[in-house]
């Protein structure tokens, strides 16, 4: 049953692409809310200024919302290598799964245990305690991306395996596993990325709320004022340096990925002749669907590439058109004669990454960094000393380029996973063809389901999926709107109220409380 | 004992820790509407599970996570042959986990029920299908010599699977009761503990059930001898019950699973999923296993991290240790407080 002439590895692999990337959105606003609440947190109990509490509240509320959506949707995300991709799992089983098992050892417990102990230890244990329960969360999600990073940088880049008998990797090296060169910086690209998330996030609606304020007549004076002009500057300020490190580390990746995937560089700039200088593109017209490179062409600046990969403007690099006959020859140019590839057995291998994809989303990642890097900078201009800027375009634009530093992780994935197709894990360049570990793609997928058991979960999966966000989106604006306090009733610094952090926004501004928001709020 | 033993037993105690500890938050989901009649009651359950769940859970990740870790063969012929009862559970449990965020970040009457009734619905399928998946992989699937499933979709779904999901949901319910009755004050308490006191005697049987046919199958006279300590555990946690001795017919209740768990599992070693088709195509923890120096990395790490988890989680436990209650007039810790 072939609908829409999709297969079971077709469809495994758009449920893959669909479920990652959803997940994706909730996993950087996990990192980089979570971060920074846990510096209100951090700044409160040292100043006991009552803005810094407001903060902590109001942000951590968005946080704990999408924190919700991040572990939901992570579960599948455990399970669907062993659904789908039952061939992959066996195949990397001797590297891949420790790391899953160590991710949830070492990282989900802390996670969940202490995140459970800040929702509820407002007031019950002590304050610096409660405090630090914040921090180890935050750093339960940090370990949890190094473990889940050093797993998918090791499909990249397989260290610290030789071949074993029957052509799977044998682990010989955990450290080196752990100690990846592509982990590293793949690690410190997608950290610093996750704080632009969460600083464009501070600044689009803190921006938004100081306008409405200023506009209704608000006075500067009060706490509430303070809340939103210091997650203006901190998210500025924040969303700026953690760009400059964006860049950093991705110039870092790039230089690993010139020599460790050639072919994802050329084909993310299209480079189709090997070109010493080489140039970078900077937009490209043509037939890139076709994924043939010479009916490319674009626009270019003369060297950049060669600096990108190897740090000088003269180092050549290598074509999409002779990197594909080099694969070929080593890898072959038709996939083995042998069930397990399916249909796909005996045919053509394209070592080529769907062009259109690599080029454009390389471009959509730099280009979405550099809009968030450009707002934050106009945000820490336009408040600066105490200003308010009311221009409803820049306000409103701020609102919207939140989704920009989104939009730059998911395509920058979407880069990484796309453009090493199609292997599912690379051939390490660094290791003598022959005792190289490496696997198809088409060969990955679990081979006893049907296409009908998974067009039901990834039609099921993305309508819930759909559903959810829908609920979410609804809900952290709504929240968004309504702001931080209840008029009179800002909670009294030192002693919080019990529950869960929105207990103080909870009712309608300086109305008096309903029972049951009391009670809802705390379970 | 060998590390694949070592590892077996690991992944025993990681399922067993997790029907233990998420046994009763998804007990007291499915008795929301039945015990929690009024709004303030449903809040009050709620809130005994509610700092509990996530890290509960997270026994579940682990439990997957040490499969495809230590036993990828396991892990990549149970999941694929059980394709549409896992998804049913994911989707259990997505819409459980959200339902506990949200239902408190907006407060109306319908949004509340809405949230609670997705609470229990979620609890209800992932118990189910865990137990179902359970069953199946320690009673028979119909895999063969590749440990491919044959037959559709539906294969894998027999008498084993509905055996294991009975099992777990009954064993969560009463879990869920008596948990409810040694955590709260009141109508609540009096109403958990009446519930317990009539069901669990019945609730038991599906999990002895289970056991006893592994045992059967293919025990030892130590299996057997775990099956009998399960058997009388019912009778001590139902006794302690008449009572009134909560916290002791709540250990007397955990007891029977984790006897009931390790007759399952003692019983079934080495096989991890037997094949109802051939038993020459069962898959052991010799075909499934990882090389012994992954085994070993694992063990240092588990050895290292696993009492520091352990720890930590019993801490959270003991700082929320106290009962709650919806009645201002008891001396409990009140939710509203």
């Amino acid at each position: 049953m072939d609908v829409l002439g999709l297969d079971t590895l077709d469809l495994a692999r758009w449920q893959f692409g669909i479920t990652t990337v959803y997940h994706f959105l909730m996993v950087p606003l996990t990192i980089g809310l979570g971060v920074l609440v846990a510096v209100m947190h951090t700044m409160w109990v040292r100043t006991d200024k009552p803005e810094w509490l407001r903060m902590t509240r109001f942000w951590g509320r968005i946080y704990l919302i999408n924190f919700a959506l991040g572990v939901a949707t992570g579960l599948v995300q455990e399970f669907q290598f062993g659904l789908a991709w039952s061939e992959y799992s066996r195949f990397v089983g001797d590297v891949f799964g420790s790391l899953l098992a160590l991710e949830a050892l070492l990282a989900f417990f802390l996670e969940s245990t202490f995140l459970g102990l800040w929702i509820f230890g407002w007031g019950r244990i002590p304050k610096k305690l409660h405090l630090a329960a914040l921090w180890a969360a935050v750093i339960g999600s940090i370990v949890s991306a190094y473990f889940i990073i050093a797993a998918n940088s090791w499909m990249q880049h397989p260290v610290g395996v030789e071949v074993g008998e029957d052509g799977r990797p044998v682990q010989v090296d955990f450290l080196a596993v752990l100690g990846n060169n592509t982990a590293l910086a793949a690690f410190s690209h997608a950290i610093v990325a996750a704080l632009m998330v969460a600083g464009a996030l501070l600044v689009g609606i803190g921006l938004w709320h100081l306008r409405r304020r200023k506009l209704a007549g608000q006075p500067e004076s009060d706490v509430d004022h303070a809340v939103w002009r210091r997650s203006v500057r901190l998210g500025g300020f924040v969303s700026l340096a953690a760009f400059v490190l964006v860049a950093v580390t991705g110039d870092w990746q790039g230089k690993l990925m010139y020599h460790q995937q050639p072919l994802k560089m050329s084909s993310a700039e299209a480079l189709c002749e090997t070109e010493a200088p080489a140039p970078f593109s900077i937009f490209a017209f043509g037939k890139l669907g076709s994924n043939e490179c010479d009916d490319v062409h674009s626009w270019t600046v003369p060297g950049l590439l060669s600096f990108l990969a190897h740090g000088d403007f003269e180092t050549a690099v290598p074509g999409v058109n002779e990197l594909q006959e080099e694969y070929a020859a080593v890898y072959g140019e038709t996939y083995p004669d042998d069930p397990s590839f399916g249909d796909r057995a005996g045919g053509e291998i394209d070592y080529t990454p769907l062009l259109a994809v690599t080029y454009w989303s390389f471009r959509l990642m730099i280009g979405m960094g550099a809009v968030s890097a450009g707002v934050a900078a106009y945000a820490l201009w336009a408040t600066r000393r105490g200003r308010v800027p009311t221009s409803r375009i820049a306000v409103y634009g701020s609102l919207l380029a939140v989704g920009a530093p989104f939009v730059a992780n998911a395509t920058g994935w979407i880069f990484t996973e796309m453009g090493r197709q199609p292997f599912v894990v690379y051939p390490n360049p660094d290791v003598p063809v022959g005792e190289q570990v490496y696997f198809f793609t088409a060969q990955a997928v679990s081979p006893g389901i049907s296409t009908g058991e998974v067009w039901t979960s990834l039609i099921g999966l993305t309508a819930v999926y759909g559903a959810l966000a829908v609920v979410e989106l609804w809900l952290i604006t709504r929240f968004v709107r309504r702001g931080v306090t209840t008029g009179d009733g800002a909670p009294v610094p030192g002693s919080p109220p019990e529950g869960t952090p929105d207990d103080d926004v909870s009712g309608d501004p300086g109305g008096p409380r309903r029972d049951d928001d009391v009670l809802s709020f705390a379970y | 004992m060998d590390l694949q033993t070592l590892w077996f037993a690991a992944v025993a105690v990681l399922w067993t820790g997790f029907l233990l500890l998420e046994g009763f938050d998804f007990g007291v989901a499915a008795l929301l509407p039945v015990l929690g009649r009024r709004t303030a009651d449903r809040h009050v359950m709620l809130r005994t599970i509610g700092p509990l769940w996530d890290g509960n859970e997270v026994w579940l990740i682990t439990a997957v996570g040490a499969v495809f870790a230590a036993f990828p063969g396991w892990y990549a012929t149970w999941l694929p042959a059980l394709y549409l009862p896992f998804v049913l559970v994911l989707f259990g449990l997505i819409i459980r986990a959200v339902a506990f965020e949200w239902r408190h970040s907006h407060h109306t009457e319908a949004w509340d029920a809405t949230w609670t009734r997705v609470i229990t619905g979620g609890s209800l399928i992932a118990a189910l299908g865990i137990g179902a998946a359970l069953g199946a992989t320690t009673l028979g699937l119909p895999i063969d010599v590749d440990g491919n499933r044959v037959g559709g979709p539906f294969a894998g779904i027999g008498w084993p699977a509905l055996l294991g999901g009975v099992s777990v949901l009954a064993f969560s319910v009463v879990h869920g009761a008596v948990f409810l009755a040694l955590k709260t004050d009141g109508p609540i308490r009096a109403a958990a503990h009446a519930f317990a006191l009539r069901w669990a005697p019945v609730a038991a049987l599906p999990l002895l059930a289970w056991a006893g046919l592994v045992h059967l199958r293919s025990g030892t006279a130590v299996t057997g001898l775990l099956w009998l300590v399960a058997a009388l555990s019912v009778v001590v946690a139902w006794t302690r019950l008449r009572v009134g001795r909560e916290g002791q017919a709540f250990a007397a209740w955990g007891t029977m699973l984790v006897a009931a768990a390790a007759t399952v599992f003692g019983a079934a070693f080495p096989v991890v999923v037997p094949s109802t088709l051939d038993a020459a195509f069962d898959v052991t923890i010799a075909d499934a296993a990882v090389s012994d120096y992954t085994l070993t990395v694992m063990t240092w790490a588990a050895g290292i991290g696993l009492p520091v988890v352990l720890g930590y989680q019993a801490w959270t436990y003991w700082v929320f240790r106290r009962r709650l209650t919806a009645e201002p007039q008891h001396t409990g810790e009140q939710v509203s407080a």
